[in-house]
């Protein structure tokens, strides 16, 4: 790497030469605050002037945005110095964010995001003082219209994080800048809700939202009120759950496997069972692998696509609904182990399914929106999920029932004839797992055994989009994996153009899988300094690591040798895609969902 | 139009056309050329159907073969407008009406008599004037972006080639290499005529050191300044000439492809321009392997959709991208990565009109013109206070009282001058006491203005500064295009506290706070109509001290502009108690008083008084008043 001098309040260092002034300051141990800037300067906008240095030559000095400038330009050489402490650039640093709360509802306290706002964070470091500007503010939307986002005008300081990451990870640019000057907001086209315009739900824009602008639409209190009617309340975990909660509750990134406390916390929250969705997630193997190998041997629509993942199913139904033959019919594990538990269950137990209330703790926003789908109520039509939290809502009841997480003992899921689970079901929540997870158990079916290395590392990783050729027994059988729809796209135009080479492709809708949902806990660097610096890099595959480490650990990896699923088929179910399977397990796909639907 | 292959065919057409239009102006043959307007301003005071009841008239007197009509691009004196011109004797005719055709076509095209009632009357000498070169106005003018405006029929190539179109192009693509024609444009010291004023040679210089598959030229027709319409009038005038500057540009740092970026709210000029490309395409002019050299260039069109920020470069890019117009940051500049991240030099139309002349005449010849570090002429588009309202060219270093008072005309009414606002919402104005200073870039900047596009708006003592201030601060306000806070918050901040002004609830701390938010907007904001928001206030508070003290100390508006802090007073000593003040009173807030009228007295007449509090100023009862006992305080 070619290197550069600069000058940094006073000392020469030699850094990268294609660094901006930002990274080269903070590669020498200087901290410059940030808003609008992030994930390496892949949103740079240069917008927030909360990051302004002053670089001064003899003829002076001017304020530049430090994110977007380039070292290359301001070699020390040549008489350059990046001044950041200057009085100049401090109180430039201030009035910037003095402007920005300026227009800002300062609803603090009961803001959601209270404790991870950036806003508050870089108020702070600059030491902005309140009031010093004041006036009218731009006229605001908020919209809570759609079931899993929730826009708040007011609290949004244009940044265009979210506007980035949307077109980033899903292609879409859902969200633009609308109006100009003073009156210019964040909103979809035309200011119309999130449930006006093809919105898939992912959640990912909440996850860069520097503050309480965008949040998930909380669902807690529909669970108090299950609670509090004295409805019998289970709920089921989903596997990506595990591998983040702990981070609420001060935990590093990746530190901690929080099975066993976040089972002890929901114990403790009053649940009536507390269930895993791998459970849920082996049954959807068995289903679908079954599926697949049906169309196989029947000659059916390949490739088969998985469907586990609404947002990618949102997505499809908006623009790819020529394609629904493709996709497996089967419901994702949630709503699958819902329908189970609302049937199966109650009738093992002798309980009315309408005496049931089952919560679907997810890292998603997008569930908000499957377990309203119409298509989703097997039992007396009766949804198969009442309610779907996000990982972070369960931090936060948690954090509100008084638990102390850390204290907690490690316990272990109810064993109620949903309590097993294997090492495949567990994988389901990072890309390329429900692959693997499938794999292992349609190389039984094909090949009568055990795949003998169990783990296919072939379909591992975080490229957006990977393929492999699988060797079961001889047959060579072409599969792909992809995340983050911005990419995996070109597999469905593959398909479309009839030149697919693959028999069966798993999709998720958000880059790196459930992991990364947009219900997961925030990975703020300027939050979590702790983490370091490439943490935006990492913390998927730190997630990951949980996940793989959980499934190594366990003695059942497969699928199919879940004892608790073979007692479902042997006693209910019969076999898989069965009349009674497709019924409960099955679910169907709108054609053409209109993407800007009228009232 | 016949294919222009070669440079022998080009020269043999320029030669023929040349002969052509020269003919024309002459009366060769005994014929005559009328001219009429068709600029903007007298377009939509009827010129065309002037033009056309011209030619009808023509027609009917059996002139056709004698006569020729043609219309123009502006003659600069808006303000006169409709203006019709007859070659050879150069008789012209202002204020042109469709009933005064019939006399111009009897009287001086059969009678030989000019229309005495349709010649320029000079305000000061009361003398009726019959050539254009002779109005004051035009006297200390030179035309070198303008150049063939009001001349040419700019929806013609072969007018164009008449009169000095392509010879630059030909002397370029045949005589010099890129390198030369850069170093010829750095050497005419030619700046950039968009505002910034930085030197053209020097940017094409930056383009052409990068090694790029592909770089584009980009003409910045996006005139967005109130008042100001130097670009408009070019493009309507000579869309050929602008055309030919971004060819040469393009064949300096190897562009083979251009975008000219219009304002739709300019539908002549981009009709005319997309007609010029047209023609240029079909004449071979454009296109592959132009006149045989291998050098290739296509022009293309782009409209803004009237957004002000557009004018600034980047932003400007975006928006021919199809993005949002918002402003990138700099670096890396455009000249390095610029439209779809390739090499691009966008320069003003003003500045490639500049270009062809002077690859024509020279570098050493346009040098001539201007001060030190301001070379050629610089286009003004006069207006506000000012008796000739209109689009001046003048050589840089011509004195502000030069513009104002010998081709301006003066202030109307012997009103006192106050100001000149120049470079528009993101200049400042300047004083009586600039009025001897010699305009350029560089004074300009020192007196706390700026050059700018060129709109040059005249005040007078009837105008309040902070009047001024907050109706540039409300546009900047709504033309901030939202992207950084500084602009999008700052500016707003910023027009709340002078509307405090304006309206009377100002304080002296209001005015510290104003000039400390103004300067973090200056140094803080992203793009160039952040960083000169703030000008119009900090110029005018810097200028016009005394007018915000009375404001926020005395609550009063000097000029009786700030509605808030003014009102209307009925004089009892004039009052005739006649009650037409009250009769037209939208609010019906006067009525008689209880004192007798003292004028003239009479039974049952009051003096009138004004009910203050239900008052809205609108100055409606001292128009109407007949004995000039109502006033302003």
């Amino acid at each position: 790497m070619e290197k550069i001098n600069v000058k940094i309040e006073g000392r020469v260092y030699s850094v990268d030469k294609n660094m901006t002034v930002l990274e080269a300051a903070r590669s020498v141990g200087f901290n410059i605050p940030t808003l609008c800037y992030w994930n390496h300067g892949k949103n740079s906008l240069a917008s927030c002037r909360v990051c302004l240095v002053e670089i001064r030559t003899a003829r002076g000095g001017r304020l530049f945005a430090s994110c977007v400038y380039p070292v290359a330009d301001i070699p020390a050489e040549k008489g350059f110095e990046v001044l950041i402490s200057s009085p100049m650039a401090t109180a430039a640093r201030k009035a910037s964010v003095e402007l920005l709360l300026s227009n800002h509802s300062k609803d603090c306290q009961t803001c959601v995001k209270n404790g991870q706002c950036e806003l508050l964070e870089v108020a702070k470091v600059t030491g902005a003082e309140d009031n010093r500007f004041l006036g009218e503010k731009t006229p605001t939307t908020y919209d809570d219209v759609a079931p899993g986002i929730i826009r708040d005008t007011s609290k949004c300081i244009l940044c265009g994080r979210c506007i980035e990451r949307c077109k980033e990870a899903q292609g879409i640019g859902i969200l633009g800048f609308e109006r100009r000057g003073f009156k210019t907001i964040v909103a979809p086209a035309a200011n119309r809700s999130f449930a006006k315009v093809p919105c898939l739900q992912c959640g990912q824009c909440i996850n860069v939202c520097p503050t309480g602008a965008l949040s998930e639409k909380r669902e807690i209190t529909k669970v108090d009120a299950a609670m509090a009617a004295g409805k019998k309340v289970i709920v089921q975990v989903a596997p990506a759950v595990r591998a983040a909660l702990a981070e609420e509750f001060g935990y590093k990134i990746g530190e901690l496997n929080a099975t066993g406390k976040m089972v002890a916390a929901l114990h403790r929250l009053g649940f009536y069972r507390v269930f895993d969705v791998n459970f849920g997630a082996d049954l959807t193997i068995m289903e679908e692998a079954t599926e697949l190998l049906h169309r196989i041997k029947n000659k059916g629509v390949l490739p088969q696509i998985t469907s586990c993942s609404p947002g990618w199913i949102n997505y499809m139904e908006y623009f790819y609904s020529d394609l629904i033959p493709n996709v497996s019919t089967c419901k994702s594990p949630h709503e699958m182990q819902g329908a189970i538990t609302k049937s199966y269950f109650a009738k093992k137990h002798d309980l009315d399914p309408k005496d049931l209330f089952v919560v679907s703790v997810m890292p998603c926003t997008a569930k908000k929106y499957e377990a309203k789908r119409p298509q989703n109520a097997a039992v007396e039509h009766l949804p198969d999920v009442d309610a779907v939290i996000t990982t972070r809502e369960l931090a936060a009841m948690i954090k509100r029932a008084g638990i102390l997480f850390r204290e907690l003992p490690e316990e272990e899921f109810d064993d109620d004839l949903l309590g097993e689970y294997t090492g495949a079901g567990v994988i389901f929540g990072v890309t390329g797992g429900v692959m693997e997870a499938a794999l292992r158990t349609a190389y039984h079916a094909l090949t009568g055994k055990e795949y003998g290395p169990i783990e296919f590392h072939e379909v591992r990783g975080f490229k957006s989009v990977r393929d492999a050729e699988i060797d079961i027994d001889g047959t060579k059988v072409k599969v792909a994996v992809a995340s983050g729809m911005a990419e995996a796209h070109v597999l469905l135009d593959e398909i479309r153009a009839g030149k697919s080479p693959y028999a069966f492709i798993e999709i998720m809708c958000c880059p790196g899988g459930c992991i990364n949902g947009g219900g997961q806990p925030f990975v703020k660097p300027s939050l979590k300094p702790e983490e370091g610096a490439d943490i935006l890099e990492t913390y998927r595959q730190k997630r990951a690591d949980i996940l793989y480490g959980i499934d190594e650990r366990k003695t059942i990896r497969q699928s199919h040798n879940n004892p608790d699923i073979k007692r479902l088929y042997e006693d209910f179910l019969g076999e898989p895609c069965s009349e009674l399977s497709e019924e409960l397990l099955h679910t169907s796909y709108v054609s053409d969902r209109p993407c800007f639907p009228e009232d | 139009m016949e294919r222009i292959t070669s440079k022998e065919v080009l020269s043999t057409c320029i030669d023929k056309y040349t002969k052509e239009f020269e003919g024309k102006i002459k009366g060769e043959g005994g014929k005559r050329a009328i001219v009429v307007c068709g600029g903007t301003g007298c377009l939509a005071n009827d010129s065309a159907a002037i033009q056309e009841e011209l030619e009808k008239l023509i027609k009917e007197h059996g002139l056709q073969d004698k006569v020729t009509i043609n219309h123009v691009g502006c003659f600069g004196f808006c303000s006169q407008g409709p203006f019709v011109k007859i070659f050879p004797e150069d008789t012209l005719y202002r204020g042109v009406t469709v009933k005064d055709c019939k006399q111009i076509v009897e009287d001086d095209l059969l009678g030989g008599k000019i229309c005495e009632n349709l010649l320029y009357v000079d305000p000061t000498t009361h003398e009726k004037v019959v050539r254009q070169d002779d109005i004051n106005f035009y006297k200390k003018q030179v035309r070198v972006a303008l150049h063939g405006c009001s001349l040419i029929n700019p929806d013609l190539l072969e007018e164009s080639l008449g009169l000095d179109g392509f010879k630059a192009l030909k002397k370029v693509l045949t005589e010099m290499t890129p390198q030369q024609v850069i170093d010829e444009v750095i050497a005419s010291g030619l700046r950039g005529r968009g505002g910034g004023g930085f030197p053209t040679g020097r940017k094409w210089q930056f383009a052409a050191n990068v090694q790029a598959d592909q770089k584009y030229v980009v003409c910045n027709g996006d005139e967005g300044d109130p008042g100001a319409f130097m670009d408009r009038s070019i493009l309507e005038g000579n869309p050929f000439q602008v055309i030919e500057g971004m060819m040469i540009a393009g064949y300096a740092y190897g562009a083979s492809e251009g975008y000219f970026y219009v304002r739709a709210e300019y539908p002549i000029a981009v009709e005319r321009l997309q007609h010029a490309i047209k023609d240029m395409e079909e004449a071979g002019l454009l296109g592959d392997n132009i006149l045989g050299t291998g050098f290739s260039f296509r022009a293309h069109l782009r409209l803004g959709a009237g957004a002000f920020v557009c004018g600034e470069e980047t932003a400007l890019l975006n928006s021919i991208e199809g993005k949002r117009g918002m402003p990138r940051p700099r670096p890396p500049f455009p000249a390095i990565k610029g439209l779809w991240g390739k090499p691009t030099c966008v320069n003003n139309v003003e500045t490639l009109a500049t270009v062809p002349y002077i690859l024509r005449v020279g570098a050493a010849e346009f040098a001539k013109m201007g001060t030190e570090g301001s070379k050629g002429t610089k286009v003004f588009a006069l207006g506000g206070k000012i008796n000739n309202v209109g689009l001046v060219e003048v050589p840089m270093g011509t004195t502000l009282r030069t513009l104002i008072y010998e081709i301006g005309g003066g202030i109307p009414g012997g009103k006192a001058f106050k100001a000149i606002q120049t470079g528009g919402p993101s200049g400042g104005c300047l004083t009586e006491k600039d009025l001897d200073t010699p305009i350029d870039y560089d004074t300009l900047v020192a007196r706390g203005s700026m050059m700018g596009s060129g709109g040059a708006i005249v005040m007078d003592e009837d105008n309040c500064m902070v009047d001024v201030a907050h109706f540039y601060m409300d546009f900047i306000c709504s033309e901030s295009c939202g992207k950084c806070s500084p602009c999008r918050i700052g500016t707003k901040r910023l027009y709340e506290m002078l509307t405090d002004v304006v309206e009377g609830r100002g304080t002296e701390k209001t005015l510290s706070d104003m000039k400390e938010l103004a300067n973090v907007i200056k140094a803080g904001s992203l793009c160039a109509l952040g960083q000169t928001a703030a000008n119009p206030i900090l110029s005018t508070m810097n200028s016009f001290p005394e007018e915000y003290a009375a404001h926020v100390n005395e609550k009063k508006c000097p000029a009786h502009v700030c509605k808030g802090l003014m009102q209307y007073l009925i004089d009892p000593a004039k009052c005739m108690g006649c009650t037409l003040c009250a009769r037209n009173c939208p609010v019906s807030c006067i009525a008689a008083g209880t004192e007798p009228v003292t004028v003239r007295p009479l039974p049952n007449k009051f003096v009138h008084v004004i009910d203050q509090s239900k008052c809205i100023k609108c100055g409606t009862c001292m128009s109407n008043c007949h004995f000039g006992a109502i006033h302003k305080d």
